[in-house]
């Protein structure tokens, strides 16, 4: 999906009914994000399930180093590190984020059109309010403008459009972090393992649920 | 693989000489070869799709991060990445199907699959019985059709079929919810905390819950007792099953069977029908073996099959004593419509149905925050609820006449794209420390619960040829026409109400509230339980076959897949499917003995 960052603007504030300032955008690196290749294929009907799979995904990443880098600091604003597992973005979430949002599919493409607007307008966001692009902001500052957005039925009208790009990209950074071994062993997921027979739940579960 | 497997090339083909041509390698068509190849007939199969070897190309142990968008679904893997279908979804490239209408409420979705043992190599392996209800509906309640046979033709054959594929299940005997023989099931998996949980709360509705009955082995085959029960005074059939059994392992207890099992400790037709069957060096396999339709011999015979070779594009012929259709009940169906035999009761595309589909979800707070433990176990369904309102019904009080069972799920499962996604309903939305924490206390603590239910035939679903619409071998293609009634809406209904009292006497709260029964009902074809088409009848002007799937238009041309069945029960279709087809390849081969075809 090819995404020209102004008409991205003009549908991200439609919905929230204000007019952002282009200037702030002028430290932007350009391309924000690379088009997708036209034509470019799936993986197809009949991928060969036992090779390796690249990380990242078998389409080439699409995010230019200056939404990579808000990129970065948001998934780990969401999954930042605490005594039990890492931040995001050193399992590979980055890159996971940006495998979904430049493949091929439907669902995935709309998805792009949503994070990229997202990532725009979060910059312009910090920008107008601290003077400084997202990811160069402090934790307090960050938090504040997360605060006004991370609820999609707390969020005041003007952030609406805002709270649903944090809603899907949420869904997506936890997503991409529970699905790691480290993610998994966070979670408390013990399985995938070959055993010899199955005992089911211990005693202290059924206790806990009232069932021993 | 065995050494002395039988996969050859078109041209191969058409030199030999068959007793029987088997249309379709999947519960069917694999049912069918094997019982006709153990017992001494030469089989070819002919199989739409590609070779597939489970024992290498399955994906065992590997985690969503190992593939590409964490294995989420997409078009071209509707069921995520390691979904063991290939080529095959909603739509297979180049052989569209279309609806008459443009409805979405009238329309029919169709997922195929080409592959060797086409779709059993991802079922969900859920395999009930039909009761005894199941097989004279009309005479019951006045609606839908009755069939030509009774439970207790079917029954010794339920026993065979799973005596042979190993499934695990209780030794209840509730009403229309019969028992297995004694011996004859494997002991059923243990139950999951949140199983557990929905059986102490149900029960407080009066809402039963039994284990489930699943095509997975939760211990080895007893390769000593079976092969003389299935194939009793046939000593080489014997060993060759006893020698397959062993090579068969239980289930280790990870992995989800959607994705195939290298060690062969589910059910799936490429890892326990062909096998032994090939084994007995009278069955060949073509693969990529399109076939177009059944030719006819002067004296109205079936006389074989002409098929397009995918690959090469080429058309071949080739010749046998009898024709089986076991392509799927609807590529059945679509084969006999382009080959015009088989027909003269104008049957053939009528009384499709299949399975009613509705579901809700929940969050429960005695599942939050468990000890850390591993609830793999055999993937899902351990166990379930069977319909339990039959006087009730029949009373003609509930508003709609056939039941349903529940199939419900839960636990801390391997994670996967969903796991901690959508949370705001429970925590109002959070990020950073917060949020990890709260994925931690939530994982495990949801339940879900899939209502599956027993759709009436009626005159306003069926298929027919497209007079327009050709596949890309130039075949013209099925045009679907659907319609639910009441007694399906009504029934959706139901099971979503039902299942969020189950949610709320759990303690727990449901993620979306009980809609309408027009809305709760998914559309027709996606629960993927498509049966009729052909049914079976004591009539010949009312039914395409007799209870054998035998045509009555065309003696030597059978039909064994799901295209038969006459009524479809709240009972996955899978295991009656392939019971079917054993009772019926015993009937060709007496038929053949005794020269009659």
């Amino acid at each position: 999906m090819s995404l020209d960052r102004r008409t991205t603007i003009k549908w991200m504030f439609a919905a929230a009914a204000a007019t952002p300032s282009l200037g702030a955008f002028a430290y932007t690196p350009e391309p924000f994000a690379r088009d997708l290749a036209p034509g470019q294929p799936g993986y197809g009907t009949d991928p060969d399930l036992m090779k390796e799979w690249r990380a990242g995904g078998p389409w080439p990443l699409t995010l230019g180093v200056s939404a990579r880098l808000t990129t970065i600091a948001l998934c780990d604003l969401i999954i930042p590190a605490d005594d039990v597992s890492p931040a995001a973005s050193s399992v590979g979430v980055v890159e996971f984020i940006d495998e979904w949002i430049s493949a091929p599919y439907p669902q995935q493409r709309a998805d792009r059109e949503t994070v990229l607007a997202g990532l725009v307008w979060i910059d312009e966001e910090s920008q107008k309010r601290f003077g400084k692009r997202f990811a160069a902001l402090a934790e307090a500052q960050k938090n504040t403008l997360a605060d006004d957005i991370c609820s999609p039925a707390k969020a005041a009208p003007a952030f609406a459009t805002a709270a649903k790009f944090f809603a899907k990209f949420r869904d997506l950074t936890a997503g991409g972090f529970y699905t790691t071994p480290i993610g998994m062993k966070d979670i408390g997921y013990t399985g995938n393992v070959q055993l010899e027979k199955f005992d089911g739940p211990p005693l202290e579960a059924l206790k806990k649920a009232g069932l021993a | 693989m065995p050494a002395n497997m039988s996969f050859i090339s078109s041209n191969e083909a058409d030199q030999n000489t068959y007793d029987v041509i088997v249309v379709g390698s999947g519960a069917a068509g694999g049912q069918t070869a094997y019982t006709l190849a153990m017992e001494g007939a030469r089989v070819l199969m002919l199989e739409a799709g590609r070779n597939y070897q489970p024992a290498t190309g399955t994906p065992m142990m590997q985690t969503a991060s190992d593939a590409p968008l964490r294995g989420a679904s997409t078009p071209d893997k509707p069921f995520g990445f390691w979904d063991a279908t290939v080529d095959g979804g909603w739509q297979v490239p180049g052989e569209p199907y279309t609806s008459a209408s443009e409805d979405p409420a009238r329309q029919f979705k169709w997922w195929r699959a080409r592959m060797l043992g086409g779709r059993t190599n991802h079922w969900g392996r859920i395999s009930l019985r039909n009761g005894q209800y199941d097989f004279r509906p009309r005479s019951r309640d006045g609606l839908g059709i009755d069939w030509p046979m009774d439970y207790k033709d079917l029954a010794p054959y339920y026993d065979k079929v799973e005596m042979l594929i190993g499934v695990y299940g209780g030794d209840d005997d509730l009403e229309n919810t019969p028992r297995s023989s004694s011996g004859v099931l494997l002991p059923p998996p243990k139950p999951r905390v949140s199983d557990l949980l929905v059986k102490q709360r149900a029960a407080r509705l009066g809402v039963p819950v039994i284990p489930m009955h699943r095509a997975v082995m939760t211990k080895r085959l007893d390769h000593q007792r079976l092969p003389q029960l299935l194939h009793p005074g046939n000593p080489k059939a014997q060993a060759i099953l006893a020698a397959d059994m062993q090579k068969r392992a239980a289930c280790f207890w990870a992995t989800p069977c959607g994705r195939g099992c290298s060690i062969r400790a589910n059910y799936q037709s490429t890892t326990v029908h062909l096998p032994p069957a090939l084994d007995t060096g009278n069955l060949d396999i073509v693969t990529d073996a399109m076939v177009r339709a059944v030719t006819k011999r002067k004296d109205g015979g079936a006389e074989g099959v002409v098929y397009v070779d995918r690959k090469t594009g080429a058309e071949h012929r080739v010749k046998a004593r009898i024709v089986v259709l076991a392509a799927s009940a609807l590529e059945s169906v679509r084969i006999l419509l382009n080959s015009g035999v088989a027909n003269s009761s104008g049957k053939v595309g009528k009384y499709i149905m299949d399975t009613v589909g509705a579901g809700i979800g929940g969050q429960i707070p005695l599942l939050e925050n468990m000890p850390l433990h591993n609830e793999d176990g055999a993937d899902f369904g351990h166990l379930y609820t069977p319909w339990w309102l039959y006087k009730e019904q029949l009373a003609g009080k509930l508003g709609f006449a056939r039941g349903y069972h529940f199939e419900f799920g839960g636990g801390r499962r391997m994670p996967e794209m969903g796991t901690a996604a959508g949370l705001e309903w429970l925590n109002g939305g959070t990020y950073g420390r917060k949020f990890k924490q709260d994925a931690r206390r939530y994982y495990g603590s949801f339940v879900s619960f899939s209502g599956r239910g027993e759709m009436i035939p009626n005159d306003d679903s069926y298929a027919e040829l497209d007079p327009m619409v050709k596949d890309r071998f130039g075949i013209p293609v099925l045009r679907f026409h659907w319609k639910w009634s009441e007694h399906e809406t009504r029934q959706a209904a139901h099971m979503q109400k039902t299942a969020a009292d189950i949610i709320e006497a759990m303690g727990g709260k449901t993620s979306s509230a009980p809609q309408s029964g027009a809305t709760a009902i998914k559309q027709g074809g996606v629960i993927i339980h498509e049966v009729g088409g052909a049914i079976m009848g004591s009539d010949p002007q009312r039914s395409v076959t007799d209870s054998y799937g035998q045509c009555w238009d065309m003696k030597n041309l059978f039909i064994t897949d799901g295209a038969t069945l006459c009524s479809n029960a709240d009972k996955n279709p899978t295991l009656t499917i392939m019971a079917l087809a054993w009772r019926a390849s015993d009937r060709m081969l007496s038929l053949m003995k005794r020269k009659e075809l």
